[in-house]
């Protein structure tokens, strides 16, 4: 025995469906499926296929050898394919294309608190956690008290969990999936959730789990430094591919070379929304207008600076459009909209380009994304979640991302005035 | 140590043996919806009480003394041998139907056998009608009927109306994935089928009423495939004590058959449908 996981030739396709006029729906309706039928009675073949639909590979090809004891990190922009691939390593789907070999039993933690409930209490929520993750009773039993132990819950077990403060709440579903014994664990970025105290706490025991129990782990991240610190060996996706295999140094480096050549326009258009749109606007295009060749790298301190396109269909009054900034877990830092600076008043229709200056914001190093949004009074016009990804790039001045230190995501200017009293 | 082997396009082959394996999650799920059922509720388990009576309160006063349906045993309780299985078989396939989509955070995060989610959402409704047979028992002793050996027959009648709505399930929850249509679909099979199951009536005393003309054989004859027609007269039989409702054999065996049928299409259907679910529930 010695390859805890061969894949092969490794394919997933999904196909997207476009349809003109309306939001993205991940299910069909039969009602639509009926109409499309009958109507395409009336239509020539030719006619009826006017490209709604569209093949996407989200994972193209990839093989690879894991043996025993490996810790692999998984690193790659947004839509690289990175949880897709852990989705077909875990059974979730099934590949379109190619095999997976995998010796031993798997669990995999995509999400903290995967089917807990909010109306039962910790300790109901440990064991039925425990059971969605493949553990048996006697060996949730066996565990308990060291699960409890391990979140820091004592006092709140017998309290429903929708009591729960967040970071309890977390505390306790990382706990549950801590104490698995699986051989190989498959984890998708949830040590980014929590306090830094207890990231440190899981991050050491993710450690304990391949180093000293000779585990097979695999662990996607957006944190190169857990990666290198937790990591032997490496894997690159970037659009579906394996780019390259290779020690974590090295994969972190391609990675961040290969961030550099990203182009300078986003084509918004074609990007999912976060709800249907309306008609009156649409946001079109983002160009970075950092200059130099990484178009989405920006020095920490410098400020951001963007131009944004957006149509307008019908004349609008006082459109509120704005950015938002979201850490790579999905949490929103920041917001700002032209209603805090700028009243843009009556817009007839066209086509506008808006440019947007963030200054002084002190983003420390790192991955964010950002999102930009549309509003009319009370209504969502449009609304793109992730815009782009920018990596903020680290200086002298900056405050280095270090685990064992508290980390904030930003570092505002602050005036501190020491008096003896 | 176990070897797995996921090929693109390739049927499961370990996959009973995986049911089995995930049985303790099964447990799990119908435990936690148990528990949540009657959580935060004011009056809890009262409520698999209140339905049957109520129903069965209003059809006796409609069917039994306004309409007087002829009925071999009291009607009170060859009503609640009606509403019983029919209130199970609804609520049961109800909720597996939507089982899935509701659980549908889960299906995109976590491997199991998706069987088990339809499958526990029955596992509640049966423990309703657990609770709500005290409704029969307190009958049967109101009205002196005394329970005979054919009271035993009483759990297989269950399993059947059990495997009916299991096998139903199957199909409506796996077609709720693709098609949120079928959300609508639901609550009209359970208002049609609750008036063309033999909930407040018999097949016979339908039969009386049309008569002996082409509509009342074609409805005499095409009722037992519907499986609930099996299952019903199968409770009355069982509680009906000596003097008893007949058991009409024909009626059970064809509702079995149907019932193997709809759930060997319906399983097969699932399991082909079950790894596209996380794409695209």
């Amino acid at each position: 025995m010695s390859v805890a996981i061969r894949a092969e030739n490794l394919s997933k396709k999904y196909i997207l469906r476009h349809q003109p006029g309306k939001g993205r729906h991940r299910y069909v309706a039969l009602r639509d499926v009926l109409a499309h039928r009958f109507t395409q009675l009336f239509k020539s073949s030719a006619q009826s296929n006017n490209g709604t639909h569209e093949e996407f590979w989200a994972l193209k090809n990839v093989s690879f050898e894991i043996k025993p004891g490996e810790a692999v990190g998984i690193i790659g922009r947004n839509g690289a394919g990175k949880s897709t691939l852990l989705k077909l390593l875990s059974r979730i789907t099934e590949p379109s294309e190619g095999q997976i070999e995998l010796e031993g039993r798997i669990a995999s933690l995509l999400e903290v608190g995967t089917g807990f409930h909010p109306e039962l209490t910790g300790r109901e929520n440990i064991f039925l956690n425990g059971a969605i993750l493949g553990m048996t009773r006697a060996e949730i039993k066996r565990k308990f008290d060291e699960i409890v132990a391990f979140a820091e819950v004592e006092k709140f077990l017998d309290t429903p969990v929708k009591h729960f403060s967040s970071g309890m709440y977390t505390r306790l579903a990382f706990a549950v999936a801590a104490h698995l014994e699986p051989e190989i664990l498959v984890v998708d970025e949830v040590l980014a959730v929590g306090d830094a105290a207890f990231q440190k706490k899981c991050l050491g025991k993710m450690q304990d789990v391949s180093k000293s129990e000779g585990r097979t782990v695999l662990f996607v991240s957006h944190n190169m430094e857990a990666i290198a610190r937790l990591c032997t060996k490496c894997f690159y996706l970037a659009k579906g591919e394996l780019q390259m295999t290779g020690a974590p140094s090295e994969a972190i480096k391609a990675y961040s070379e290969h961030s550099k050549q990203v182009s300078a326009d986003v084509d918004l258009a074609k990007l999912p929304r976060a709800f249907e749109s309306t008609a009156e606007a649409q946001l079109l295009r983002l160009r970075s207008l950092q200059n130099g060749q990484a178009a989405w790298c920006f020095e920490y301190g410098t400020p951001l600076e963007f131009s944004l396109e957006f149509s307008v269909s019908k004349p609008i009054d006082d459109p509120e459009i704005g950015y938002q900034l979201f850490s790579i877990t999905g949490v929103q830092l920041a917001s700002t909209t032209t209603f805090q600076s700028h009243r843009l008043g009556r817009l007839s229709s066209g086509k506008y380009s808006l440019k947007i200056k963030i200054q002084d914001l002190f983003l420390n190093p790192g991955t964010y994304t950002l999102g930009f949004s549309i509003g009319l009074g009370e209504r969502n016009v449009d609304n793109v979640p992730g815009a782009a990804q920018i990596e903020i790039l680290p200086t002298a001045n900056s405050v280095e991302k270090r685990l064992d230190r508290i980390w904030a995501p930003l570092t505002p200017a602050a005036v501190f005035e020491i008096n003896s009293i | 140590m176990s070897r797995l082997i996921i090929k693109a396009g390739q049927a499961e082959r370990h996959y009973w043996a995986d049911l089995w394996r995930y049985r303790e999650l099964f447990y799990f799920l119908s435990w936690r919806d148990i528990l949540v059922r009657y959580k935060q509720t004011a009056i809890g388990v009262l409520w698999a009480l209140i339905r049957p009576i109520l129903t069965i309160a209003i059809f006796t006063i409609l069917f039994g003394k306004v309409a007087k349906l002829p009925s071999p045993i009291p009607y009170p309780i060859f009503v609640c041998a009606g509403v019983l299985p029919w209130q199970f078989f609804a609520t049961a396939m109800a909720e597996a139907s939507n089982s899935l989509v509701l659980n549908a955070n889960m299906l995109s995060k976590i491997y199991f056998p998706r069987l088990i989610v339809p499958a526990s959402a029955v596992i509640v409704a049966f423990v309703d009608l657990l609770i709500s047979l005290v409704i029969l028992a307190a009958m049967m002793a109101w009205y002196h009927v005394l329970p005979t050996w054919r009271l035993l027959a009483l759990p297989l009648f269950t399993l059947l109306g059990l495997a009916a709505a299991l096998a139903v399930g199957l199909w409506l929850s796996a077609l709720n994935v693709k098609y949120r249509d079928f959300r609508y679909v639901i609550p009209f099979v359970v208002q049609f089928g609750f008036f063309v199951s033999p909930v407040g009536y018999s097949r016979d005393a339908l039969h009386q009423k049309l008569g002996d003309t082409l509509l009342g054989r074609i409805v005499y004859d095409a009722y037992p495939l519907n499986p609930m027609d099996g299952v019903i007269n199968g409770f009355r039989w069982s509680v009906g004590g000596g003097s008893g409702a007949p058991l009409d054999l024909n009626s059970v065996l064809i509702s079995i058959g149907v019932v193997i049928v709809t759930m060997a299409l319906g399983l097969s259907y699932f399991r082909a449908t079950e790894k596209k679910f996380a794409d695209i529930i």
